[in-house]
This record gives structure tokens, C-alpha cells and sequence, in this order.
């Protein structure tokens, strides 16, 4: 591959112009978005709102209509190796015959390399990932015996391995208990300040100021982008979720300024 | 018995028999072993989709070379499910369509076209000869020693493939999303397996024929899912209950009595399957049903003990001897065995309490305890 000159290196993520269709519909219009590295951003939307697709869209799972990505200055056919992905928790058959332990290993499949089969050095890294989300004693689990926070520790394992300098998670604290939901917290926060950037897809609004840093509204455009404290107010609730905002109102978040 | 020792001489006679038998063991395997991918992937239909598919090739293959010319017609077999996965793959690209409606559409249209031409190549002289309706339900008999070298080596070409590719087609299987994310021709991986799906099914055609053959791929991966704890495993175990099926369904119909052979594999293989679904360890149903009695006898015995421990409080009196039918009352009949059980887990014993001569029971010192522990709510 020809080494592209770097575009916009100082993100670790910039998405520009970029627009996704579903058929005619589109899930995504003219987004233009860039993430600095070290934050830790919620990506923020009603249901539908093209959360998944955006991430999607950036791991090149999905062919844009138009607009282009850059990881770190990169497109991301160059910038893979330092990209670590957890899809949403549903994207997988859990009835697989397979172990937690092998599940994990599989992100390292990309570095282990054509031909070769995982050895003693890989099962020690998937060990560790392991234990850092508290599931060192579940690795010869079958993964159909997990509930869904330890199927989320898992798959979060298996991106950990991957040692990346951006991280994509779709959803990791939808329905899982508050162990799983802290002991996620605090390893994502580690990561952050070990200077890896966290991009998480996040549905929960009453935790938005407590556990991040950075914020991306989206609602098939960009409603806001940038510091909570700026994105976070009533007016770009309302612009992003609409006829649900008496939910908001309600009191069940405090956004930066009620009065728009 | 005779038979069967008849049937078990002629498997080391080299012959027609042996010549089956053999030819069902290696295509067993074969499609035992391919099935597993379709099966994990939820795709049995795409196997029969493509295996109905291969029928119009069958004929074509036959019409070009004008006779029994297996090579054209297996060759023609081949062409067509290529062409049958392309289209199922444009479709549900191009369309919005679901998989298994496009999958639905090129089975019949496939299966169709390929009724029509046989009726065509029935026309043709030599037709008979060659046996094209036997592709409908397959016919063992027509297997030829050479063609066991055909099966032979496919079956390496899948087994070398897999070797090979293991941990990538285990993650294309598993979570392909993931697996493109990290870099993998995911398309191409995806593309080499069907591609080994349809070599099977088409070298199958000749025992099983189109309408069977899927049986081939899906029961035994159906039946090996139910015992298994890795994919390597399934793989394994679906492959040799692959052969067995196709084993013991080829002696089966030497035996006589004019069986043809794909029929009766297939209905081993389904006997495999429902065997499995009854009786394998934790997945078979005979095995949850008693996980959910034990789990409904453990609820009713808890029942009890409450029940047993609430009157003794009431009464202030730890041994304070229930009447049994004071108990109906309460909660209901325990269910059969309940008592018994606790009894022996010596959680409550029998007492005697004239003048009355009904059936009294006590709760033990431990009976307490466990009620105790029960209402703080700890298991
Ligand atoms: N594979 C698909 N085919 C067609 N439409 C899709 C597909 N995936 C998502 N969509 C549609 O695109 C929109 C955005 O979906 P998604 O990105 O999953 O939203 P979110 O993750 O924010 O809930 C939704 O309207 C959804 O119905
Ligand atoms: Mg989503």
C-alpha cells in the first residue's frame, strides 16, 4: 500500500462529509466529526439515530455514499491495527460452541497472522484482558453459560488484546448489572489515562456528565460535538430527541443549561 | 443376524457393496464436517438452496455431452450452485430483501428450471441409460470405484482448507463484523466455504440426491451441536456421525429388501439427531427436564420448611408437630417425592401426635437452620 500523506493527524478520529444510506433512507447525512486523542466521548441519540452505523462507517464495515474517515490521519484500511472494536452485545450468536478464553483470543487472530494457530504468549495476554475485567476465572467457561454483563466483559476483553490506540464500543452498558457496569467504567477511565482515546455508544443520559469527558449528539446529523459541559444542554436534547423530551424535562437528567 | 453378517462380509469383499458403503462413510464425513459452518452460521437453507440448484446443471451437463458423462455432469452440477450462491448473494445486496426470502426465490426458480430440463433431456435417447431422475433421490448403486477418488479428494481439498484457515473461518463464523473490523477478507473467507459446501453437495448428488442431500449437511452438525464444548470438536464429531450415518444406512440397504441408500442414510442420521436432542448433557432434553424437576422440587421443598417454620414461631414451639393436612392447606400438595426427600436430607422427620393417628411431621434442628437462611434470602 502507498503511503498517503497524513490528513488531519492531530484527531484520533476525523469523519468528514460523511453520508450512509440504507436504501433510499439515510442513515447518516454530512457528518463531519473529529475526536482529539486521550478523551473519552459518549456518542449520544435517540434509538435509530445511526449510533451503530457511525461506528460501523468508520471501521469501513459499511460502504459510505460519500465523505471520507482518517484514524489518526490514516484511512482505515492503514489505521486497523490501532483500532479496537466491541460490537453491540446482539451481533453474536452466544450459543457458539466456543470457550470465553478462545472468544478473547480471537482478538489478536489480525497480529498471530495467516497460517499460524494462537500459542502459550497469546492465552497469557487473553489471560491478563481477562482478569482486568474480572473474568480470569471464567475463561473455560462456555460462552453460553454467561449473563449478558459477562458476555459484555468478554467481548471487551477480546478488544483489549487488541492493544489499540482508539477504541469503538457499541452500547457496552446496555442491561448489565452495576458490577459490570463500574468495573467497565474503571477500566475504560485507565485506558484513557493511559493517553487511548474511548469512543463509546452510550444510552444512558443520566451518566453522561459523570463518565465522560467528550460528546457526540447525533440524531442522522450532528447536533453537537465537543466538551460535555458545551454539547450537553437543553436546546441540543431537544434538537436531537425531539418529541422525548419530556423523558429529559422530567428531571431524569441535568443538562449544563435548562434554559435554552 | 444372518443378514447382518452377510451384509458386514461383503463390506471386505471388494464390490458394489464395499464400493457404497465406502462412498457413503467419505460423503458422511464430508457434509458432516462442511455442515457444522452451516449450521453455526444459521444457513441449513443455504445448503438446500444450492443443493436444489444443481439440478438444472445435472441436465445441462448431461444435454451438452450427449450420455452418462459424470465429469460434465457433476461439472454442471457445480456451475450451477456457483451461480445459484452468486445470485442469493446479489439479491440480498441489491434488494432489500431478507436471506432467507432470496434464498427461498433461487431454490425454486433453480429447482424449476431444473424439473423443466430433465423433462427435456428425458426426450433425448441415451437418457435412461444415464439415469437422470436418479439425481432426484440419488442411487448408490451407481457409484463407481473412481468415483470414490473424486470424493476422496475433495474431501482433502476441505479438510486441508480448514486446516489451514481454521481460526479465520472460526471467526468468520463466529462474529464476521468483528472479523472484517480486524482486517480479514471476510467476503473471500465466507466465499471459500461455500464454495466447499457446494463440492460437497455436488459429489453427493449421486447417493443423495438434490432433494436429500441437505439432510446430509445439516443432520449430523445438528446432532454433534448437542454433545460439544469447541468448534473443533463439532467439526470432528459431526463428521464421524456423518460416516456412521452414511455407514450404517449403506449396510442397512444391502441387506436387501430394495432400500435405496440415500433415503436410509438420511433417516440414521435423523434417528442421530433425535437421539442427541433427547439425551446429550446439559443441551438434551431428558437432562433439562430433570434440571426443572429437581429446580421444582428444591422450590416445593423450601415451601415446606417455610411453612413448617412459620408455625413453629406461631406456636412458639421449635418442635411443634403439622398435621399434613394442615399443611395441603397452607401451601398447596408439596408434590410427589418432596417429603420423602427432605426427610432423607434430614430436614424434617415423622412424629406421632395421638389421639390422632394422621400423618404429623417436625422440623429437625437443620430444617430450622435451612428455613432460617431461606428467609434472609441466601440460597
Ligand atoms: N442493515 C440495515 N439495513 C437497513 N436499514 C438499517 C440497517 N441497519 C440499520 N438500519 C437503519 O438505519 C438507521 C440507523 O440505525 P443504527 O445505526 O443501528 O441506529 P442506532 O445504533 O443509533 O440505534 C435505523 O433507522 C435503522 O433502522
Ligand atoms: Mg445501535
Amino acid at each position: 500500500m502507498q503511503d498517503q500523506p497524513l490528513h488531519e493527524p492531530q484527531f484520533a478520529l476525523h469523519v468528514e462529509d460523511l453520508t450512509v444510506t440504507y436504501g433510499a433512507q439515510p442513515a447518516l447525512w454530512d457528518i463531519d466529526l473529529d475526536i482529539p486523542p486521550g478523551v473519552m466521548a459518549a456518542v449520544v441519540g435517540p434509538n435509530g439515530s445511526g449510533k451503530s452505523t457511525l461506528l460501523k462507517s468508520v471501521l469501513g464495515l459499511i460502504r459510505p455514499v460519500a465523505g471520507h474517515v482518517r484514524i489518526f490521519g490514516r484511512p482505515i484500511a492503514q489505521g486497523r491495527g490501532r483500532v479496537g472494536y466491541v460490537p453491540q452485545r446482539s451481533a453474536v450468536d452466544w450459543d457458539f460452541p466456543t470457550t470465553v478464553l478462545d472468544v478473547v483470543t480471537m482478538g489478536l487472530y489480525a497480529r498471530i497472522g495467516w497460517l499460524r494457530r494462537p500459542g502459550r504468549a497469546h492465552r497469557d495476554q487473553a489471560m491478563a484482558a481477562l482478569a482486568e475485567l474480572g473474568m480470569q476465572d471464567f475463561a473455560d467457561r462456555q460462552i453460553s453459560q454467561l449473563s449478558g454483563g459477562q458476555q459484555q466483559r468478554v467481548f471487551i476483553a477480546r478488544a483489549l488484546v487488541q492493544q489499540a490506540d482508539l477504541y469503538l464500543l457499541d452500547e457496552p452498558l446496555a442491561a448489565v448489572d452495576a458490577t459490570t457496569e463500574r468495573i467497565i467504567m474503571d477500566l475504560l477511565k485507565r485506558l484513557r489515562d493511559q493517553g487511548r482515546t474511548i469512543v463509546v455508544v452510550h444510552h444512558d443520559l443520566t451518566t453522561v456528565r459523570r463518565y465522560f469527558d467528550w460528546m457526540v449528539m447525533l440524531n442522522v446529523r450532528i447536533i453537537g460535538q465537543g466538551p460535555v459541559a458545551q454539547v450537553f444542554t437543553a436546546e441540543n436534547l431537544r434538537a436531537a430527541y425531539g418529541g422525548q423530551l419530556a423523558l429529559i424535562e422530567g428531571g431524569a437528567v441535568d443538562p449544563a443549561d435548562p434554559h435554552p | 443376524m444372518t443378514a447382518v453378517l452377510e451384509a458386514l462380509g461383503l463390506l471386505f469383499q471388494p464390490g458394489i457393496v464395499q464400493t457404497v458403503v465406502l462412498g457413503a462413510a467419505l460423503l458422511g464425513g464430508l457434509a458432516g464436517a462442511l455442515g457444522a459452518f452451516a449450521v453455526l452460521r444459521q444457513q441449513s437453507l443455504l445448503g438446500d438452496a444450492l443443493s436444489h440448484a444443481t439440478l438444472p446443471g445435472v441436465c445441462l451437463g448431461f444435454l451438452v455431452a450427449g450420455s452418462r458423462d459424470l465429469g460434465a455432469i457433476l461439472l454442471g452440477a457445480f456451475l450451477a450452485g456457483g451461480l445459484a450462491a452468486l445470485s442469493i448473494m446479489l439479491i440480498t445486496r441489491a434488494t432489500r430483501l431478507k436471506t432467507d426470502a432470496a434464498l427461498g426465490i433461487v431454490l425454486s426458480v433453480f429447482f424449476a428450471a431444473g424439473v423443466v430440463l430433465l423433462t427435456v433431456a428425458q426426450g433425448q435417447p441415451g437418457a435412461a441409460q444415464a439415469g437422470l431422475s436418479t439425481f432426484l433421490f440419488g442411487q448408490a448403486a451407481a457409484i463407481l470405484r473412481t468415483d470414490l477418488w473424486i470424493m476422496s479428494g475433495v474431501a482433502a481439498l476441505a479438510a486441508g482448507t480448514l486446516a489451514a484457515l481454521w481460526k479465520e473461518v472460526k471467526l468468520v463464523t463466529f462474529d464476521p463484523d468483528y472479523a472484517r473490523a480486524l482486517g480479514l477478507p471476510v467476503l473471500l473467507i465466507e466465499g471459500v466455504v461455500t464454495l466447499l459446501i457446494a463440492l460437497a453437495i455436488v459429489v453427493g448428488l449421486q447417493l443423495a440426491g438434490v432433494i436429500l442431500m441437505v439432510a446430509l449437511l445439516i443432520a449430523p452438525a445438528a446432532a454433534a451441536r448437542q454433545w460439544v464444548r469447541s468448534l473443533g470438536a463439532m467439526v470432528w464429531l459431526s463428521a464421524g456421525l456423518g460416516a456412521a450415518a452414511g455407514i450404517t444406512g449403506a449396510l442397512i440397504s444391502a441387506t436387501g429388501r430394495g432400500l435405496s441408500t440415500g433415503p436410509v442414510v438420511v433417516l440414521v442420521a435423523s434417528a442421530l439427531v433425535l437421539a442427541s436432542m433427547l439425551l446429550a448433557p446439559e443441551r438434551g432434553l431428558i437432562w433439562r427436564w430433570g434440571r426443572a424437576a429437581r429446580a421444582r422440587r428444591g422450590i416445593a421443598g423450601r415451601r415446606v420448611l417455610a411453612a413448617f417454620h412459620g408455625l413453629a414461631e406461631a406456636h412458639d414451639d421449635p418442635a411443634y408437630p403439622t398435621e399434613e393436612g394442615m399443611l395441603t392447606t397452607l401451601i398447596g400438595r408439596p408434590g410427589p417425592g418432596v417429603m420423602e426427600r427432605l426427610e432423607r436430607d434430614g430436614m424434617i422427620r415423622r412424629v406421632d401426635h395421638p389421639p390422632e393417628t394422621t400423618r404429623h411431621w417436625e422440623l429437625t434442628e437443620r430444617g430450622h437452620d435451612r428455613a432460617k437462611r431461606d428467609q434472609g434470602g441466601r440460597p
